[in-house]
């Protein structure tokens, strides 16, 4: 790849310099830790006094504990001491998952520790505290629970009826959220329509499975008040103020460290009862306390994502064109919102984009989100995505085939056009710097699918089920204050960072920002090398210690180069404007007269330059030679948010091609093609890391992953044997290629890249599936497409 | 409530020699190592299914999950701390330069797995290496970029095997 041409941003300084690193693949040399071992994860962390948590968890998905009887269990080697919820509620305030900027949303009041009735299997109701791990484990299971079991309020679609189960009495019935989009007028717009295409798709549960599983350290220090957190998150300053708040403890005396952290796809990113137990228990116990979940807890505790069913209707012209849109999205959360970010901006993000790559005057989007008696759900990478495009593609898939146009075509037809941005969702949300007519033609030259129509015909002669299918998608990047902020939760959408010349010439950076592996610290040092004129290897990065680094958001909603970067790059020309100007003075000249390459302040024609070296060691040793009121400022500091619009938009086109086993229901993925366009790519190379990961991880939702349960709400699958995720011999390789439209939001120009992989590919493989099924008139259209249903779609079983 | 026995059993780990240490009957060998700050093994599911746990025992590539302490009595062991031979440090540069590692939690297991293929000393195609490492789960990359960087990786030692 020719990575220089990438950077196509004038913004950012010509691309032909001694010192640019915008826009080059350049090895994560930061990642050799991993490689050798020596990497710092929450469970490699061993505290003097430490002690070890085992969690009792509720059996049942909706029962009443009559009785505990913990005094067995007490008498267990090793057991420094149990709580119960009581115990806890002592120490730690109870929250409640909602927000205020998008109409009503009700949920109870929630507490670390089941208080009387557990309400999904995996609810924490005891802590056994002890010397090891197993200690506690052993200990758990001497710990004696009566239990009243109640029937639980499993199916979402039967929640809302009169004779359902409600799992909170208070709230009167099962109803958490419902919003309701309308643009133009939908019943005019159907009744307009020469053609009216309709589905229903399901989507299951699935989960993150994060290879390293939540964990925490919590170290309360009574003689300072102190609170120590080491988190695997990806927000410690909003885990900060929310420590702070629930423990009333004073927020500057709440360090949250986040290290090393082994993947978090937004499961990271939430509040946890059994998180703030731990933290409870070492306040209460005086000493460190370890957490991190083993797999069952993972696959019973952690968030889990979709769990949607949604049914559309298209109307078209005769030509094709679309008119308008309907849709009506049910979907099921657990027993609670969660907090602080609320189980409701799933669906909030597929009522906004549904139908959001084309014009679509009519537009109607019903979103109905209720309780139920299963692990919370909420936000996982590509929240809503998955969902919104799978509805809006299956549907634009049906309007060609009735109109009997090609899929391709009826994009082209519908699609807002490049140059007519900016512009807006069917829903009303304001999008700009979009390409999807480039995008599209572009995986088109790719695909060739003139030549795959051919193969495909030569394949069903064979009796080869081959299909291919193509999709546009928006993705939501960068948020704005509009997203979280302006609902009233303490959730930051600006990022700081801070940059210092050292006494070395090194060059040191702090961000707001978090790594989690996408190479936020590489990018970092690239903007601060990139845009002082100083080498990678001069520059180090902290990031994740909120006593460390300035305030800011964290890694979530692919936010960390749009906004972290274009912060760090701010702060960068700060100081190298402050650089200049004792330069200036130093060298007895005109700061524009000079520029800074290869750790020098150089002349510009020519001349005798002066090295960062000596000009911080003038500063910081011998400011005596320097005149009176020299700025001697070499650091700075910088914090960017994203102003005027909800969020920067990007946009991809992706295409597959598979082939299905007629025997065994098997889908074979022979190609994936991706088209992005991120804007301004800081290193080629990661950004189509995340496009592929991304990809794989909607492979898995689309074809593999389900949390299966019975009809008592208890999860069937919680191993990694049982849960099936994707494997690397099941995996395509990936062909990613690129658009570059610049966000003008930023100098940086660069939107976010982390989710469109899993937001999209869901429904490429779906369209991809059902253009083969196509063939034999049949379709499917429950997810994950496993081989049974497409056994019973083509009426093999 | 288990029976809790401890048991004396001597072993090498990365060259270092643990000569009569007592460990505990029920630990697995992935709690044990990690209890010696060997920390670089990761434990991911511990039922033997994801692989990030992988270690090298006898020469061959073990999960550490599923073999207890007290069975490693007279073995040798390699941890990922302990892959600092020329071949390895290859494997690991390589694994950098093609991004073959996002979070890192399952490199450790991803190089222990590369380690037994190269030990074949024969070609692989992609989809024999996907085969190779369908053991070893990743959540990040795709696989793809670890796929890459095996390939290359084989494909490096074996010129240097045919060239004596």
């Amino acid at each position: 790849m020719d990575d220089i041409t990438l950077n196509q941003n004038p913004k950012l300084g010509s691309v032909d310099r001694p010192n640019s690193y915008i826009g080059r693949s350049l090895t994560r040399d930061g990642a050799i830790k991993h490689l050798e071992g020596k990497g710092q994860f929450v469970d490699d962390l061993i505290l003097p006094r430490m002690v070890n948590l085992a969690f009792f968890r509720s059996p049942y998905a909706h029962a009443e504990i009559k009785s505990i009887n913990i005094n067995e269990a007490k008498k267990y080697p090793g057991v420094i001491n149990i709580y119960i919820a009581e115990d806890i509620d002592e120490v730690c305030k109870p929250w409640v998952g909602v927000l205020g900027h998008l109409g009503e949303m009700r949920s109870p009041e929630q507490s670390p520790l089941v208080q009387n009735t557990a309400r999904w299997q995996g609810e924490p109701v005891a802590i056994v505290v002890a010397n090891t791990r197993a200690q506690a484990e052993d200990a758990v299971e001497a710990i004696d629970i009566d239990w009243l079991e109640k029937e639980p309020q499993i199916d979402m679609e039967t929640a809302l009826q009169k004779d359902a189960v409600v799992i909170h009495k208070e709230l009167g019935n099962n109803l958490f959220w419902t919003r309701t989009v309308e643009q133009g007028d939908v019943q005019k717009g159907f009744n307009a329509s020469s053609t009216v295409v309709e589905t229903t798709l399901d989507f299951a549960r699935h989960t993150g499975v994060t290879l390293e599983p939540r964990g925490i350290v919590a170290d309360w220090n009574k003689s300072e008040e102190k609170m120590t957190i080491y988190h695997n998150g990806q927000a410690p300053h909003m885990m900060q103020h929310i420590i702070a708040k629930h423990f009333n403890i004073s927020e500057g005396l709440v360090r949250v460290v986040s290290k090393d952290v082994g993947g978090s796809f937004g499961i990271k990113v939430h509040v946890y009862g059994d998180e703030m137990a731990a933290i409870a228990v070492s306040k209460l116990l005086g000493r460190p306390v370890k957490f991190v979940a083993d797999r069952l807890e993972s696959f019973t505790t952690d968030i889990h994502a979709r769990c949607h069913k949604i049914s559309g209707k298209l109307g078209l012209d005769d030509k094709g064109k679309i008119i308008a849109m309907e849709i009506n999205d049910l979907s099921g959360i657990g027993p609670y919102s969660m907090y602080p970010r609320t189980s409701a901006i799933e669906t909030n993000q597929v009522l906004n984009l549904s139908g959001a790559p084309y014009i679509i005057p009519n537009y109607k989007a019903v979103g109905t989100v209720v309780f139920q008696n299963k692990t919370p759900m909420c936000q996982y990478r590509a929240v809503g995505h998955p969902i919104a495009v799978a509805i809006t593609e299956a549907l634009v898939d049906k309007g060609a085939q009735a109109i009997g146009i090609r899929s391709d075509e009826i994009r082209k037809i519908n699609f807002i056009p490049d140059n007519k941005y900016p512009n807006k969702t069917p829903s009303g949300v304001p999008l700009e710097d979009l390409s999807h007519q480039a995008a599209m033609n572009k995986l088109l030259k790719m695909m060739n699918i003139s030549y795959l129509e051919k193969q495909k015909k030569i394949d069903l002669e064979k009796g080869i089920l081959t299909g291919f299918g193509i999709i546009s998608m928006c993705e939501v990047t960068n948020p704005s204050p509009l997203f979280y902020g302006a609902g009233g939760a303490h959730i930051s959408s600006q990022d700081g960072a801070t940059i210092r010349l050292e006494g070395s010439g090194a060059v040191h950076v702090s961000s707001s920002i978090t790594e989690q592996g996408q190479g936020t610290e590489a990018i970092m040092k690239q903007i601060a090398a990139d845009q002082l004129g100083v080498s990678m290897d001069t520059v180090r990065v902290t990031l994740g210690d909120t006593d460390a680094t300035p305030y800011g958001g964290g890694t979530w909603a692919s936010r960390g180069a749009g906004i972290g970067g274009e912060a760090l790059l701010k702060a960068t020309r700060i100081l190298k404007n402050n650089i200049l100007q004792i330069a200036a003075t130093i060298m007895q000249t005109d700061i524009y007269t000079l520029d800074i390459e290869n750790n020098m302040v150089i002349r510009k024609n020519g001349g005798e330059g002066i090295s960062l070296k000596k000009l911080a060691e003038t500063v910081y040793y011998r400011g005596q030679e320097l005149p009176q009121g020299t700025n001697p400022e070499l650091i700075a500091t910088s914090s960017f948010f994203i102003e005027g619009i909800p969020f920067v938009f990007t946009n991809s086109a992706m295409g597959c091609l598979l082939s299905i086993d007629q025997d065994t229901g098997l889908t074979k993925i022979k190609k994936l093609w991706v088209v992005e366009d991120c804007g301004t790519q800081i290193n080629p190379k990661l950004v189509e890391e995340q496009i592929k990961g991304g990809v794989v991880q909607g492979i898995g939702g689309a074809l593999f992953e389900e949390c299966v349960y019975d009809d008592q709400g208890n999860m069937q699958n919680a191993t990694m044997a049982d849960y099936l995720v994707p494997m690397a011999s099941e995996m395509p390789d990936i062909i990613v290629d690129h658009v570059v439209t610049n966000s003008g939001r930023s100098i940086i120009g660069a939107k976010g890249a982390g989710e469109a992989g899993t937001g999209g590919a869901p429904s490429v493989i779906m369209n991809a599936i059902n253009n083969a099924l196509f063939s034999i008139n049949k379709e499917v259209t429950s997810q994950p497409i496993t081989p049974e249903k497409i056994l019973r779609a083509i009426g093999k079983i | 409530m288990q029976d809790n026995k401890s048991i004396i059993i001597s072993f090498t780990v990365n060259n270092e020699i643990f000569d009569n240490v007592m460990v505990s009957s029920r630990l697995h060998l992935g709690d044990y190592l990690r209890s010696l700050g060997l920390t670089g093994t990761h434990l991911g599911c511990e039922q033997g299914a994801c692989g990030a746990c992988t270690v090298e025992v006898d020469g061959k590539a073990v999960r550490s999950c599923l073999i207890l302490s007290s069975q490693v009595n007279g073995s040798v062991i390699r941890t990922i701390e302990g892959l600092d031979d020329p071949l390895m440090e290859k494997v690991k540069e390589t694994f950098l330069k093609h991004n073959a590692l996002q979070c890192g939690f399952c490199s450790s297991g991803m190089l222990m797995t590369t380690k037994e293929i190269l030990n074949q000393k024969k070609y692989f195609n992609r989809e024999e290496i996907r085969t190779e490492i369908s053991g070893n789960y990743c959540r990040c990359t795709g696989y793809q970029s670890i796929v890459d960087a095996i390939e290359e990786s084989i494909t490096t030692n074996m010129k240097e095997i045919n060239n004596g």
